[in-house]
């Protein structure tokens, strides 16, 4: 019997071949996998969770932190009882209203421990377990997602930016543009490339189809919003309204060993202004849309003495969109009492975030929990549908 | 036929130059032994510097040093990076005959080693000093030992925390459950040696790993051996029994160099690098003969390359690597050592290690032990194309002085390679920049 390792060895391989074919074929479209969408935010750098969904019901928490997180009182935005929102994400608050935003709190992946970022952000993006040595696992789960989906063509998913999204990566065919990638190239420029690139297939796909994106760009985005976080989420929605239904960048910045209350302004302030601008550039879209926004681990529970926190275990996931059964916090709480820290330092994870992400797909597009507890999710106990989505 | 000087330039090393003729093939293998000459980065330096800062971190956290100051030693560590960047860039591009340079980009990426922090960095322009470049023309044997005991290597292949199950050091542990980590063992053979397909089993695999406990790296300790560690006792690697201890090891690492299937493994792994994604088959028998015939003598095997008849016959196949890119494009813009090795960090930072990133090859920051993929397609995407042709239209106007004409250009970059399409092409761009950028930017250009 082949090992799983030999599996995704050949996974790996395929890809090559995959990436031979020519990446853009506008024409066939004719079996789009639905209309659903799914956009998953990687939060690289460690997001900490207890302080952008502030437990402020659980009275540990006034101990574990001095100054951070300090709930209502310090101008966290009441979501109910128990839960209060970061001020920073203060513009999302129409949406958690409208019930298109929702959180599930004390959530990590499997990976425990040794609190590396890059290592957390790999076994992130491969989906996988433990049972492999992090740097022997290859592909990511969304790409795995596409293998399982019928009818999906490179169009159907779409990594954004420039940073590698390992997510996306494998032997289904997606695509990938960094909205900075753009050319300006002057009309004769871009002829003689044409010409030069003509007997060239490589080179004249590659060139045509960089082109194409380019070009079909809506007017706004060219000379539209400033900042790294806008633009991704403009080209990523942009992509949406055509063939794509899946959609994959990342934001960083969440690594917050000091100062905290300084250093997470910008992510979140990124965080919000990409939900907001897929929102307003999905339209009536939006409705169908599902956004995840995860992060490699949590952070310590406790306040460090330069007023951040350190790399901890079990952390928050953010979910938006009109698919969305917002209004929400889902997840059992584990405390932060004593005794009911891991390692009595983080918090203790009570669900496997996999387990949200695999729900969702089950639901938008209808994947066999079967599927995605043998090939998505190698591994994976799905457990009872926690029903997160509208 | 052997290829003429100008492609085997293009082939074999970083493309044309203005300021000399392509060198003629002994002058290639000269640039061999030029390039196993160290550039200046030590295991000795990366491991001070790692000490130092660990003591700047704890200090940050303690409050006594201010977060500007940390970022100061963060940038100042990151800077170096850039310095190794633009020191292998100016190695390449200026080299009379760049063959030597790429076989340190070759033999660095067959050894894989990914930095994870800014001190790593460090290491892993060490792990090129120290374990490869001095075995560019030696035995085969020699380089992997040489980088399967590297600190980088231990470190970047979990090497540090495997212990073996009945070592001393586990055995007054046991609450510790401490053991065997099999991650480099499985790497030597599967990537290293005698590459995945061969003939070899899961207990390879573990009495490898298990010979090579003891093997370590810390920074505080000069040991790079530690019996304590070691499994005890005889280990049978591909039916050949070893005992304890670095010379055991040597002798296992210099034996697996000398496989037959390593020599297959190999020899098509420099074939597909240096003549075609699917090279002749006659071309990986004749290196593999070398191979076996030399004991994986390294020197005999290049000078097989250069010679090689299917180097010409697969002209073009080959497409360059944005590092390649890169330099192969300096290169040909008539920039030298000297210019390159004068450029500022921030200079180097947007001109080389941002562009690189955008073409998909981060600077030491491979995605696993595997390397860089080699199929054209990998490289040559929408998104990483148009990373080439922005950078072919923006940086050489801001680093070239004076700026060439596009026409001279075009025969200073591709001689007689030059198609009539292109040469049609280039002398009808509306300004130079462009007509220079269609040069670079051309297919003929980024193919070898």
């Amino acid at each position: 019997m082949p090992t799983r390792r030999a599996l995704l060895k050949t996974a790996a391989l395929a890809a090559c071949s995959a990436a031979a074919h020519p990446l853009l074929s506008t024409m066939t479209f004719a079996s789009a996998p639905g209309e659903n969408r799914l956009v998953v935010i990687v939060l690289r750098g460690a997001m900490d969770g207890l302080d952008v969904v502030q437990p402020y019901g659980d009275p540990a928490l006034r101990a574990l932190r001095l100054a951070l997180s300090a709930g209502p009182e310090g101008g966290a935005l009441v979501l109910n009882d128990f839960f209060a929102l970061h001020p920073a994400l203060d513009g999302l608050m129409p949406l958690w209203q409208a019930g298109e935003l929702a959180f599930a709190h004390a959530v990590a992946t499997p990976y425990r421990d040794k609190r590396s970022h890059f290592d957390g952000q790999d076994l992130l993006e491969a989906g996988t377990g433990n049972d492999l040595p992090i740097d022997q696992q290859k592909g990511g789960w969304l790409n795995r997602l596409l293998q399982a989906m019928p009818g999906a063509t490179a169009e159907t998913a779409y990594s954004v930016g420039t940073e590698e999204m390992l997510i996306l990566s494998g032997s289904a065919g997606a695509l990938s543009w960094a909205p900075e990638a753009a050319l300006t190239l002057s009309p004769q420029a871009r002829l003689l490339l044409a010409e030069v690139y003509h007997d060239d297939p490589l080179f004249r796909d590659a060139a045509r189809a960089a082109e194409e994106i380019g070009a079909s760009l809506t007017g706004e985005m060219g000379k539209g919003p400033k900042g790294d976080a806008a633009r991704l989420a403009a080209f990523a929605a942009d992509r949406l309204n055509g063939e794509t239904r899946i959609a994959s960048f990342s934001l960083s910045g969440w690594d917050s060993h000091a100062r905290q209350a300084q250093v997470l302004k910008r992510p979140l302030g990124d965080l919000a202004t990409a939900i907001l601008t897929l929102r307003d550039g999905l339209g009536a879209n939006w409705a169908r849309t599902t956004v995840l926004a995860m992060t490699e681990f949590g952070r310590t529970a406790r306040e460090n003495g330069s007023g951040g926190t350190d790399h901890g275990t079990g952390g928050a996931l953010l979910m938006a969109g009109g698919a969305v059964r917002g209004g929400r916090v889902y997840g059992d709480w584990p405390g932060l009492g004593e005794g009911q820290l891991y390692q009595d330092r983080d918090l203790l994870p009570a669900r496997d975030v996999r387990a949200y992400a695999g729900w969702a797909m089950r639901g938008l597009f209808g994947t066999k929990t079967g599927l995605i507890e043998r090939a998505i999710f190698p591994g994976l106990d799905l457990g009872p549908d926690p029903r997160i989505l509208a | 036929m052997a290829i003429d000087p100008e492609r085997a330039a293009i082939r074999l090393g970083y493309g044309l130059s203005p300021r000399m003729p392509p060198a003629e093939s002994v002058f290639l293998l000269e640039s061999v032994a030029q390039a196993t000459h160290p550039d200046g980065w030590t295991t000795t330096a990366a491991t001070a510097a790692h000490l130092d800062f660990a003591e700047i971190r704890q200090a940050r956290d303690e409050g006594a040093l201010s977060p500007e100051d940390y970022r100061a030693h963060v940038q100042e560590l990151e800077g170096q990076r850039l310095d190794a960047l633009r020191n292998r860039i100016a190695r390449a591009a200026g080299a009379p005959a760049g063959f030597g340079e790429r076989l340190v980009q070759f033999w660095a990426d067959h050894f894989t080693a990914v930095a994870q922090n800014p001190t790593q960095h460090l290491m892993a322009a060490a792990f090129v000093d120290e374990a490869i470049r001095p075995h560019l023309n030696g035995r085969f044997g020699d380089m992997l030992f040489a980088a399967a005991t590297h600190p980088m290597m231990l470190i970047y292949l979990n090497q540090n925390a495997s212990v073996g199950p009945n070592s001393q050091f586990a055995r007054r542990r046991p609450e510790k459950h401490v053991g065997l980590n099999e991650n480099l063992g499985r790497e030597i053979l599967e990537l290293h040696t005698l590459g995945v397909g061969a003939d070899y089993k899961q207990s390879d695999v573990r009495e490898l790993a298990e010979l090579l406990t003891g093997l370590t790296y810390n920074p505080k300790d000069d040991r790079r051996f530690r019996p304590q560690v070691a499994e005890p006792g005889a280990e049978t690697v591909l039916g050949v029994p070893y005992g304890d201890g670095l010379p055991e090891i040597a002798r296992a690492m210099g034996n697996l160099a000398m496989h037959p299937a390593t020599a297959r493994h190999l020899s098509r792994k420099l074939a597909t690098h240096f003549a075609a994604d699917d090279p002749p088959e006659a071309l990986v028998a004749d290196l593999a003969a070398v191979w076996l015939d030399s004991g994986g003598d390294l020197s005999a095997i290049n000078t097989a390359l250069v010679a090689h008849p299917g180097l010409a016959a697969t002209f073009g196949q080959k497409t360059r690597q944005p590092f390649d890119f890169i330099a192969a494009s300096l290169r040909a813009l008539g920039m030298g050592a000297g210019e390159i090795l004068a450029l500022e960090r921030p200079q180097v930072r947007q001109h080389l290690l941002v562009p690189m990133q955008r073409m998909g090859q981060p600077f030491g920051k491979a995605r696993g032990p595997d390397g860089w993929p080699e199929h054209a397609a990998d490289w040559i995407t929408p998104q990483l194309l148009s990373a080439r042709i922005g950078w072919a239209l923006s940086t050489p106007q801001r680093l070239i002085e004076p700026f060439p004409d596009p026409r001279a250009f075009l025969s200073t970059a591709l001689g007689a390679t030059v198609s009539e399409t292109l040469a049609r092409a280039v002398p009808r761009a509306e300004n130079t920049r462009e007509g220079v950028a269609i040069v670079l930017a051309s297919a003929e250009f980024n193919r070898r």
